[in-house]
């Protein structure tokens, strides 16, 4: 469907890879950890590492759980857009086929956020 | 499943009136007392009468003075001159 | 004895001073008149079977709203000379009040705006008199919030701009973006989404349990506005019921538009009242009722009632209702763990719930506090007094369409968040649920110009690459006072020095007490 308008209605999208000036958008969640609202939305560079990714980005937002210290995220379950994925750390973003506002699950079996309550 | 018509007064001076007059009219009404209000739930239909309410207050009563009062209600509106009824239906 | 028969009845004083003031165009189509009256597909066959159950003349309007604001005045007043302030219940409450005022009063102006705009549209005389006698409110409701909040603006931080923070702070986005969707659709879904969703079927839980709970933690201005707009609130719920109730008598074909209009605004309706859920359960340090009590009345119980009304039209209760109900018991304790957690960029403080509040919330919510919410609360609260506090340092995802960080959970699976993911035209777009997700597919066009806060931040718009810029330089957010944890914050110091808790820091120059 589309906009019922007084006129013909056209629009642009605003958050189109252009806009983030090289970068784009990235979004990490990490289930049962809760403790966390929702999941990071990050900027990336295309040609960073997977492996620069888990270091530089991804290990620091989580650093404030008291599962991250115990989280092997490598060894970790990880969806990429809800399809499985298998991450290569020597791998860039964009070979990785992780393109702009992708989201990445990644899921740690054992644990399960502060006292196993999921948060 | 029930079908309540509610009404919420401010909890002031001119709506203890409004209550008396209400509970009189409708004496299966349910009145709560909450913080700062008193509200009023009855199944399917409530009425407040002009009449009633000039009785209670000993002067001439505009059924709209209501309207000072009021904070919500819940149910179709059917007013005139002598009453205000709130009604599924 | 003959005067009283002089006076007109309120069926005919209506009749001559609303419907009789109106005419018939004769040099110009009514067509030219009222060009957006038939765009959306409404199809109206006869305006004169409107009815307003009020009968409100704008004589009877004018006495009415007069005696309100002598009242409502007379009560400022009072609040005022007497330093009203320092006898609420706990400083705390007063951060609901500062959401209050930069999220809800701007609002009101939008709804003056969005009224008065719509009011023009109409062909009928009593829909646009009834359109105008709420744009007058609407303003009245903006104009009388900011004067009872002004006192509270002396005494405490975060109050000082609301409206420049309304455009601009992430948070205020939510509710910016929802009045902005509203107006700038058609007059007749502008209505069905206000009139009807908004303030028949879910205003009652702003206004009444609310500010009821102000009364208890001892607010009598806000309460006093409070219920004053309400009062107001209740011709405008009526004439929301008739509306939609006028709108499906004219035509068959509107029925199915009607109920699209009314999915789409109760659930965006329900997403925004998250925030009126975490001020209830949290913000108030007095318990009236839970939200998932206030739920259950008025949305539940009310709203139940409502739909079994509309039940004749061929109009269903709203999609997703089955998802609202059960959110009831989760989304106070999301919501306010979400602000909690970036209270670096709010205007207001957040805390954890003491001991005896935490009791309130495990009893009020049996199936969910304890299970879901309780074992992060103690975490948090154990991180601040070994001084860890947390903050999120990371930026939230946000749902296209709500612009609520996609922070609620599935009704089946608590423990999961609920996403929902598409593609459009090749970009990639994300919800927090399949109501706003299905509100998109609807009309993406009107949601792919989405202004999203953290991704403004991240394309450079927001005068500064990290947090203590944008929130300091283009929030207007003052580092340090208005924002951060409550313990230790400035509003608390202030607090105790009011109640005497501790001795008042020596100030040259501010000796007026001593006298």
């Amino acid at each position: 469907m589309s906009v019922n308008a007084i006129s013909e209605y056209k629009a642009e999208p605003k958050d189109r890879v252009e806009n983030f000036h090289g970068m784009q958008l990235l979004y990490i969640y990490w289930p049962h950890h809760l403790m966390f609202c929702s999941p990071f939305a990050v900027m990336v560079a295309p040609d960073m590492t997977f492996g620069d990714f888990l270091e530089q980005v991804l290990k620091p937002a989580v650093a404030s759980h008291p599962d991250s210290a115990r989280a092997d995220f490598l060894k970790a379950e990880w969806k990429l857009n809800d399809e499985p994925f298998t991450p290569d750390v020597s791998a860039t973003m964009k070979d990785s086929g992780i393109d702009h506002k992708s989201m990445l699950t990644v899921t740690t079996p054992g644990l399960d956020g502060i006292s196993g309550s999921g948060s | 499943m029930s079908q309540l018509v509610f009404i919420a007064f401010q909890d002031n001076d001119n709506a203890r009136y409004l209550v008396e007059a209400i509970q009189e009219d409708n004496p299966e009404a349910e009145v709560q007392h909450q913080p700062a209000m008193i509200r009023i739930q009855a199944e399917k239909r409530l009425v407040i009468n002009r009449e009633t309410m000039e009785e209670k207050l000993g002067r001439d009563w505009d059924v709209q003075e209501m309207l000072i009062d009021v904070i919500s209600i819940g149910g179709n509106v059917d007013e005139d001159d002598d009453h205000f009824i709130l009604q599924w239906n | 004895m003959a005067v009283k028969n002089k006076k007109l009845n309120l069926k005919d004083k209506y009749q001559y001073l609303t419907r009789d003031m109106a005419w018939e165009p004769t040099y110009q189509k009514k067509k030219d008149i009222f060009p957006d009256e038939d765009f959306e597909g409404i199809k109206i066959t006869d305006w004169s079977q409107w009815e307003d159950p009020f009968r409100l003349t704008m004589d009877a309007y004018w006495k009415y709203q007069a005696e309100k604001e002598k009242k409502l005045y007379a009560i400022f007043d009072a609040f005022a000379q007497n330093n009203g302030h320092q006898n609420i219940s706990d400083a705390r409450y007063v951060n609901a009040l500062k959401l209050f005022l930069t999220g809800v009063s701007p609002l009101e102006y939008a709804a003056f705006q969005g009224y008065a705009r719509v009011g023009r549209q109409f062909s009928g005389a009593g829909a646009r008199v009834a359109c105008q006698m709420q744009a007058i409110d609407e303003l009245r409701h903006s104009q009388t919030q900011q004067h009872a909040m002004s006192h509270y603006n002396k005494h405490f931080n975060g109050l000082h701009d609301a409206s420049h923070m309304h455009d601009r702070v992430w948070f205020l986005s939510v509710p910016k973006s929802f009045f902005d969707d509203a107006r700038s659709a058609g007059p007749f879904e502008f209505l069905t989404a206000i009139s009807f969703s908004f303030e028949y079927v879910l205003t009652n839980l702003l206004f009444v349990p609310f500010m009821s709970g102000a009364a208890y933690n001892g607010d009598m201005a806000t309460v006093t506005f409070g219920f004053s707009a309400q009062s107001d609130e209740a011709r405008h719920m009526t004439l929301g019921l008739e509306v939609i109730k006028f709108i499906l008598e004219q035509h068959e074909d509107n029925v199915p538009i009607v109920q699209r209009w009314i999915d789409k605004w109760f659930w965006r309706g329900f997403r925004l009242l998250s925030l009126v859920g975490m001020m209830m359960d949290y913000m108030l340090p007095n318990k009236v009722m839970s939200w998932a009590e206030a739920w259950e009345v008025y949305y539940e119980q009310n709203g139940g009632a409502l739909f079994k009304d509309l039940e004749r039209y061929g109009i269903r209760p709203p999609k997703y209702q089955d998802v609202a109900n059960d959110a009831k018991n989760h989304v106070s304790h999301q919501a306010w763990s979400t602000f909690y957690q970036y209270s670096q960029a709010t205007n207001f403080h957040t805390w954890m719930p003491e001991e005896d509040e935490m009791k309130w919330l495990s009893e009020k919510y049996p199936e969910t506090f304890d299970k879901y919410y309780r074992d992060r609360f103690e975490h948090w609260d154990k991180e601040q007094k070994a001084g860890r506090r947390f903050y999120n340092n990371t930026l939230p995802q946000l749902c296209q369409v709500c612009q609520i960080p996609t922070i609620f959970t599935e009704k089946d699976d608590p423990s999961m968040l609920s996403h929902r993911q598409i593609q459009h035209e090749g970009e990639r777009y994300h919800f927090c649920s399949d109501g706003c997700c299905d509100i998109f597919k609807n009309e993406p066009e009107k949601y792919i110009q989405a202004w999203l806060p953290v991704h403004q931040i991240y394309q450079g718009n927001c005068e500064g690459a990290d947090v203590e810029t944008v929130v300091s330089k283009y929030y207007h957010i003052k580092l340090g006072e208005d924002n951060l944890e409550y313990l230790g914050s400035p509003d608390h110091q202030r607090w105790l020095e009011i109640k005497g808790l501790k001795p008042r820091a020596s100030k040259p120059g501010s000796e007026q007490d001593a006298a």
